[in-house]
């Protein structure tokens, strides 16, 4: 067999001794340093979004707010996540399949045309030749150029994702490992996938709109546009999650030592995403003229709610896992003994946790109830919606890649992590800052407070509205924890900007012994009792509850959390107006 | 017999289909009920609950919406206010509502207990109508007529919010809806505290 690459071209990490290949490391780098760079605009815009929102302070003149607000869309939910994903898939179908990359230098190609792309849209954004908001929903149109930035993003991520799969399979047929892949390549393959589709229905959507921007396409129905937008601007959300649920499993094992309980149901959970999850376009369009009920029902539901199935076994699963990876480590005390004794001053593990937390009891448990074809009457374009899903993107998925950050920053970019202390607590404070944001958004938007909306005091409107008094309170709450999430994230780009550039070598690393700036996993790897074969086979024996106990009452208090919420939402439908 | 112990960044050599605990597959098993039940709910609700964003949804030309619209407030007015007319129609009757930026055209005057045909469309790009304090919220896409029927179940006076972003104007796009009482007395013009107040 000839191996084309020079074993030059890597290097052994010291802490798993996998082999790293240096030009597959410099893609993940600087897709990752991209990705951060957009998460500060982003968050910047945040701030000044949230302190206008907040209607005592009332802070943007109105131009400026709907403008901010769709470079606040663009960077978040675009150029930071795709940006960040891209690194994923490099990390994976690299580091943990101990490959070479393929093509590195198409790989930079790419790197550079999404980049080229974003600073466009960008452009076009900040000069205001773009007021359309993330959506651009025509008939409002924006300069060409944005459009034709969008595409070129879209290009160089399906390229870049394409790249992912031929890695895939130089690492098989290189035989760099044996087996099937490692369950965290399986869900990052999964987000690839997911990706293919996204993208596509994105260059359906943009190429036409632009070919309109130009003159060439007399119109866009903007119904259709409504539709495949969606197909791109939700299911790009849908690879966020199977990434989101990657890294979980990935912090899971390097933080506490989790375990894949059963590698056939975390595995048909992520194909059941593949499958399905696509189909969520019809979230956004329950309450559209284009479309009839059944349409609505089947899409809406993700053909009878199997993705939501995924994500309910992914909630059991990676749980369940670090319960038993504990247990196998000698952690077996009571139902809880593995939480009490768990490394929450890790702000992989804790950030980690608080994003499986966040996002099922809040993103989760909101968005099966308002994707509900009928529910949906009394939320559409409310504020309950960005209080929806800034707890799925941003507290889940955003959270997920601060946390893995932390232990990228040692493995990666071979750095301490700067102010350690502050790290410690950053994913507390950003977590509450951010919960506090989503609940506020929820309970203004319960009273019919609009979303994209520079002014809920009406004071230039012909008819005057009076919100009820509480949702002065709501959006206050919202504004303060807006203020913490803001600083919070400020201070993750703080430390992972100082540990890049300027930080700490990591020098020699003695195991057992911790160190400032080095996460707990690494210094001190999570290793099973070496009998770990056989205590597995016994706790899989005893009690109805299964090797788990702990995780089996975690599920239920979701499931009557889930069920609760759900009815509620029912009932508070059925005093509305009779319509039909 | 069980995998070997391993994590999720481990190759994973020979089957691995293997059969799940017991704990997982009552999970497992339990989540699918669920599902089951969250998909029966809505036809469900389409058969016996009250509230269906269903319709009757076709194309139009937004030019003749308008048109339609314009025709239908001079035949039924009865009112001004602040330049918009006041339209009464009989009950059971088609109700036309045209969103244009920065406005709702015109303004409906209902009566509670009474059902209408509310046809909504656009003159221009999307708009988002949001019933105040209702919160009863539907999609406005132009060149699509959307006729849902309602019956108001409460009399006040009613705002109508634009919630999708249609323009540089969109938070000043407000309209009007009236209910009348069943003796077809319009109540105080404080749009906000009754209504809200009787609802959780």
């Amino acid at each position: 067999m000839t191996v084309t690459s020079a074993i030059g071209d890597f290097r052994t990490c010291p802490f798993t001794g996998r082999r790293i290949h240096r030009q597959a490391e410099g893609l993940v780098k600087a897709n990752a340093v991209v990705a951060i760079v957009a998460l500060l605009i982003g968050a910047t815009a945040a701030l000044l979004l949230v302190l206008t929102r907040w209607q005592a302070v009332h802070l943007l003149p109105a131009v400026w707010y709907y403008r901010i607000l769709g470079v606040h869309g663009m960077n978040m939910l675009i150029f930071f996540i795709i940006y960040f994903e891209m690194a994923v898939l490099w990390f994976c179908a690299t580091a943990l399949l101990n490959s070479r990359p393929a093509a590195p230098r198409f790989g930079w190609f790419n790197f550079g045309l999404m980049l080229l792309g974003a600073l466009i849209v960008e452009w076009m954004q900040w000069s205001g030749k773009a007021d359309t908001l993330y959506t651009s929903y025509p008939p409002l149109k924006a300069h060409p150029a944005f459009y034709l930035g969008v595409i070129l993003f879209a290009v160089g991520a399906l390229n870049v994702v394409g790249q992912f799969f031929a890695t895939l399979v130089i690492a098989k047929r290189e035989k760099t490992y044996e087996g099937s892949m490692p369950l965290v390549v399986y869900g990052a393959m999964t987000a690839a996938i997911i990706a293919v589709i996204t993208l596509v229905h994105g260059a359906l959507v943009y190429i036409p709109t632009f070919l309109w921007s130009i003159g060439v396409l007399p119109s866009v129905d903007p119904q259709v546009y409504r539709m495949l937008w969606w197909a791109l601007g939700h299911s790009s959300q849908q690879i966020n999650v199977a990434a989101m649920v990657a890294i979980w499993y990935m912090l899971a094992a390097l933080t506490v030592g989790g375990v894949v309980l059963n590698e056939k149901v975390s595995r048909t959970a992520f194909v059941l995403y593949i499958l399905f999850i696509s189909m969520a376009s019809a979230h956004h369009l329950l309450v559209d003229p284009g479309f009839g009920p059944a349409w609505k029902i089947v899409n809406t539901s993700y053909f009878m709610y199997m993705a939501v199935l995924a994500s309910m076994i992914h909630g059991f699963t990676v749980p369940a896992g670090m319960e038993l990876g504990m247990r196998l480590r000698g952690y077996t005390q009571g139902l809880f003994g593995w939480l009490r004794k768990a490394p929450w001053g890790d702000p992989g593990f804790s950030g980690m946790v608080l994003s499986v937390i966040v996002f099922g009891f809040v993103g989760g448990i909101t968005g099966v109830t308002i994707g509900t074809e009928q529910i949906n009457i009394m939320v559409h374009n409310t504020i309950r919606v960005p209080g929806h899903f800034h707890a799925t993107v941003v507290s889940g998925t955003a959270m997920a890649f601060m946390a893995a950050t932390y232990y990228l920053l040692p493995l990666v970019f071979r750095r301490k992590v700067a102010f350690w202390p502050a790290a410690r607590w950053q994913p507390y404070l950003f977590a509450l800052g951010m919960l506090l944001v989503s609940m506020g958004m929820t309970f203004a938007g319960s009273f019919g407070v609009p979303r994209r909306h520079w002014d809920i005091s009406f004071s230039q409107a012909p008819f005057d509205v009076q919100f009820n008094p509480a949702v002065d309170l709501m959006l206050a709450i919202m504004g303060i924890g807006g203020i913490m999430a803001v600083t919070g994230a400020l201070l993750f780009i703080a430390i992972a900007v100082k540990s890049a550039f300027f930080g700490e070598p990591l020098g020699t690393i003695t195991p057992g012994v911790a160190m400032a700036g080095v996460p707990q996993g690494l210094t001190n790897p999570p290793v099973h009792r070496p009998d770990a074969d056989a205590i597995n086979e016994e706790l899989h024996r005893h009690g109805a509850l299964g090797p788990t106990p702990g995780t089996v009452v975690l599920v239920a208090v979701f499931f009557v959390a889930f069920v609760v919420y759900y009815f509620t939402n029912w009932k508070l439908l059925s005093v509305l107006w009779k319509i039909g | 017999m069980l995998t070997k112990v391993h994590t999720g960044l481990d190759p994973v050599p020979g089957v691995w289909w293997k059969p799940a605990h017991r704990a997982e597959k009552i999970w497992v098993a339990v989540a699918f009920v669920w599902c089951m039940v969250l998909f029966a709910m809505m036809p469900l609700w389409h058969w016996r609950g009250g509230q269906n964003p269903a319709g009757i949804r076709t194309r139009v030309k937004p030019g003749d919406f308008y048109a339609r619209t314009m025709e239908f407030a001079k035949q039924y007015k009865v009112g001004e206010d602040r330049g918009f007319p006041i339209v009464q129609p009989p009950p059971g009757s088609d109700v036309y509502l045209t969103g244009l930026t920065f406005q709702w055209y015109p303004i409906l005057q209902l009566v509670k207990g009474e059902r209408y045909r509310l046809h909504m469309s656009s003159l221009d790009v999307g708009h988002g109508f949001s019933l105040f304090p209702m919160n009863v919220n539907f999609q406005v896409v132009p060149g699509y007529d959307y006729a849902l029927d309602v019956t108001p179940n409460a009399a006040g006076d009613f705002r109508i919010i634009c919630n999708e972003f249609c323009g540089i104007g969109h938070h000043t796009m407000v309209g009007r809806v009236i209910v009348l009482d069943e003796k077809g007395q319009a109540l105080s013009d404080n749009p906000g505290a009754r209504i809200l107040g009787g609802r959780p």
